[in-house]
């Protein structure tokens, strides 16, 4: 049997401030992983990625990471990819501040 | 110190406007990323988590006053006023903007600083033991070869696509304060029959597979340092395994081909290009030397120094942990911690570094250096000026008295910022340091040598601490695992694992089991963590790191 395919998001850096963001459903970038598009299928998910790789202008290193779904929108479910929703733990910088 | 050159200025200000206008094109998406990258890579910036990083070289470690008030001010032009001291000698900052690099680079290049090869397959900045000059156990200042090597080495066209990068340290003393034996290639300058030569390491490093470099040669003159050193970056530059970066480095060369293999290659390519060298280098050793003489240092007396030391117990302690010989007897080399505890590990703030550069400039003989080990130094201060120095750098939360300390803990930057890590470093260093400040033991805990990288290229150099802390992703949870008996000097060990890793909830009450048990066994107070670990080895350490399966043991 197939392995089931874990929901993703695709995210990547901005490119003038290397800030996480997410891609949503209308194709905006955004800084808050909430307003993604959840992708709940590979080759959708696939398509995703290349359409966001092409985008150079506007962001650096597309990749697809894995997500839930929660009532409040997409959330990771790897620390890599929830501290990516924050900023660091030592300083009160990055999108924490920013919220 | 060292000055550029007409040729220097012209080579960093070409590259600053050649990556103007790599930057240009990237914004206005002429150039994909896959494009940029290796242009940006070649000038020093990163992108991790959060934001760009921008790593700037100081060679061996040197600056003077004017160039860290520059670092100060791109700090807080262009950052978000801190900067971060790195085991590399370097800073890095940790939030700049894309379209602002160009302009960061031209504010170093003011001062004569610049990015370049502070990443890529290149050799990197040079470092050397932080008291080059100012120790009094030191046979001739490094600095000098270093500076050679770093002209040498800058935009070599031979190695500038190397199998991996490639990092060369020097030391002047027999006690090794800069790790030469975690290096790709380690000096040491050693006298023989009066003549200045040096003892060349070859093949250490930390990273995924730790090695202990080895000696390669007991002794090669200055004048065939620098060819020398070009044929074992060049016999390496074909042997070094390409198709795999994991095994790309010289100490996998080394091992696999053995030493003396290694000696016999180096020789022959040393016979084929030493007498490429015409001499040149030495002539611009010659005058590199001059621009490294020592400061003149008046006589100045101790007067004061003891009553200060009496009527202050502060100022006493620090005294006690922060100086270190100098090689004139009024004066003194400081240490200035960036390791307050509950502090991050070797960041300093601009009006920080200003501060620093002020005392450099009034009392240090217009001279800073950064540590390995992530402090700052003031290499010449007279002894009379300390209490001055010691009350200003109070002002600014600089005068930590931890030097050598627990708390004096080497963290990268681990996964709060950097893009390769596996788990977060900063915390737990902070975590650890608050933890023992709150039991008032780390004076009588005594020298040890925490070391903590969140990942397993070591960064955080702890393959070498006396106690290492290694974060890696055990199936999605940040996990802790500890090594116990490394040794960065010239006694260099490589740790030893203890066992399981712990969870982040378990590590900080693990450590403490460790050194509260270190102090159990320990003969003397004088007798520290590692001489005991050496005498006693893993097992007495295991069980205070692990009681319950010790228990689980004993009763089954």
């Amino acid at each position: 049997m197939a392995k089931q395919f874990t929901p993703k998001v695709v995210t990547a850096n901005a490119l003038l401030s290397g800030d996480a963001v997410w891609l949503t459903e209308d194709d905006r970038w955004t800084g808050y992983i909430a307003e993604a598009e959840l992708l709940m299928d590979e080759a959708h998910a696939d398509v995703r990625l290349i359409e966001a790789n092409m985008r150079q202008a506007e962001i650096s290193g597309a990749y697809l990471a894995d997500a839930k779904a929660t009532i409040h929108g997409p959330l990771p479910t790897h620390f890599r990819e929830d501290f990516r929703t924050r900023g660091p733990s030592n300083y009160f910088h990055g999108k924490q501040s920013e919220a | 110190m060292y000055s550029y050159n007409e040729f220097d200025e012209a080579f960093v200000r070409t590259r600053v406007a050649q990556f103007r206008g790599q930057v240009e094109r990237r914004v206005d998406g002429s150039l994909t990323e896959d494009e940029f990258k290796p242009l940006r890579l070649m000038n020093g910036l990163y992108l991790q988590l959060h934001a760009y990083m921008l790593r700037v070289a100081i060679p061996y470690g040197t600056l003077n006053s004017g160039q860290m008030r520059q670092l100060a001010m791109i700090a807080e032009t262009f950052d978000k006023g801190y900067g971060h001291f790195t085991t590399r000698q370097n800073i890095q900052y940790n939030w700049p903007k894309l379209p602002d690099v160009p302009d960061i680079l031209e504010a170093l290049a003011d001062v004569e600083m610049h990015a370049i090869q502070t990443s890529g397959n290149t050799i990197r900045n040079v470092t050397a033991d932080h008291f080059a000059g100012a120790a009094a156990d030191e046979v001739a200042d490094p600095r000098p070869y270093a500076e050679l090597l770093r002209q040498w080495s800058t935009d070599h066209p031979e190695f500038q696509f190397l199998p991996r990068k490639f990092k060369i340290a020097v030391t002047g003393s027999a006690q090794d304060r800069a790790v030469i034996a975690a290096h790709d290639i380690g000096l040491q300058l050693v006298e023989r029959d009066g003549e200045i030569g040096f003892r060349v390491l070859v093949g250490g490093g930390l990273g995924r597979t730790p090695m202990i470099g080895k000696e390669i040669s007991a002794y090669v003159s200055q004048a065939d340092i620098l060819p020398y050193c070009e044929a074992i970056v060049s016999v390496w530059n074909l042997l070094g395994r390409r198709d795999n970066k994991y095994k790309a480095r010289i100490k996998i060369t080394v091992h696999e081909h053995g030493i003396d293999d290694i000696r016999a290659r180096v020789a022959e390519r040393f016979a084929q290009i030493k007498p490429s060298f015409s001499g040149v280098d030495q002539e611009l050793l010659a005058e590199i030397k001059t621009a490294f003489a020592p400061p003149a240092l008046p006589v100045r007396g101790t007067d004061g120094f003891e009553a200060a030391k009496d009527a202050n117990p502060a100022f006493r302690s620090w005294c006690d942990t922060n100086l270190t010989a100098h090689k004139t007897a009024d004066h003194a080399i400081v240490s200035v911690s960036l390791k307050k505890q509950g502090a991050t590990p070797g960041d300093a703030s601009a009006a920080q570094m200003r501060v620093l550069a002020d005392l450099a400039e009034r009392y240090g003989h217009d001279e800073l250096r950064v540590s390995h080990e992530q402090n700052v130094i003031l290499p010449h201060i007279a002894m009379a000026d300390l209490q001055e120095v010691y009350a200003a750098l109070r002002a600014v939360e600089l005068a930590t008295a931890n030097i050598g300390l627990i708390s004096d803990i080497i963290a990268c930057p681990g996964m709060d910022y950097c893009a390769l890590a596996t788990a977060r470093s900063i915390p737990i260093a902070q975590q650890i340091a608050t933890r023992f400040d709150e039991l008032k033991l780390e004076h009588d805990v005594g020298p040890l040598k925490i070391k903590i990288s969140g990942c397993i290229n070591a960064c955080g150099h702890h393959h070498v601490g006396h106690i290492g802390i290694l974060g890696l992703d055990r199936a999605g949870v940040e996990n802790y695992q500890v090594t116990l008996g490394g040794d960065g000097t010239q006694d260099a060990a490589i740790g030893e694992r203890a066992g399981p890793g712990f969870s982040a909830d378990e590590i900080v009450p693990a450590i403490e089991r460790l050194v509260l048990g270190y102090m159990d066994l320990r003969n003397a107070p004088e007798e520290t963590f590692l001489q005991v670990y050496r005498r006693l080895g893993m097992e007495p350490f295991k069980s205070v790191l692990y009681p319950d399966k010790i228990g689980a043991r004993d009763a089954a």
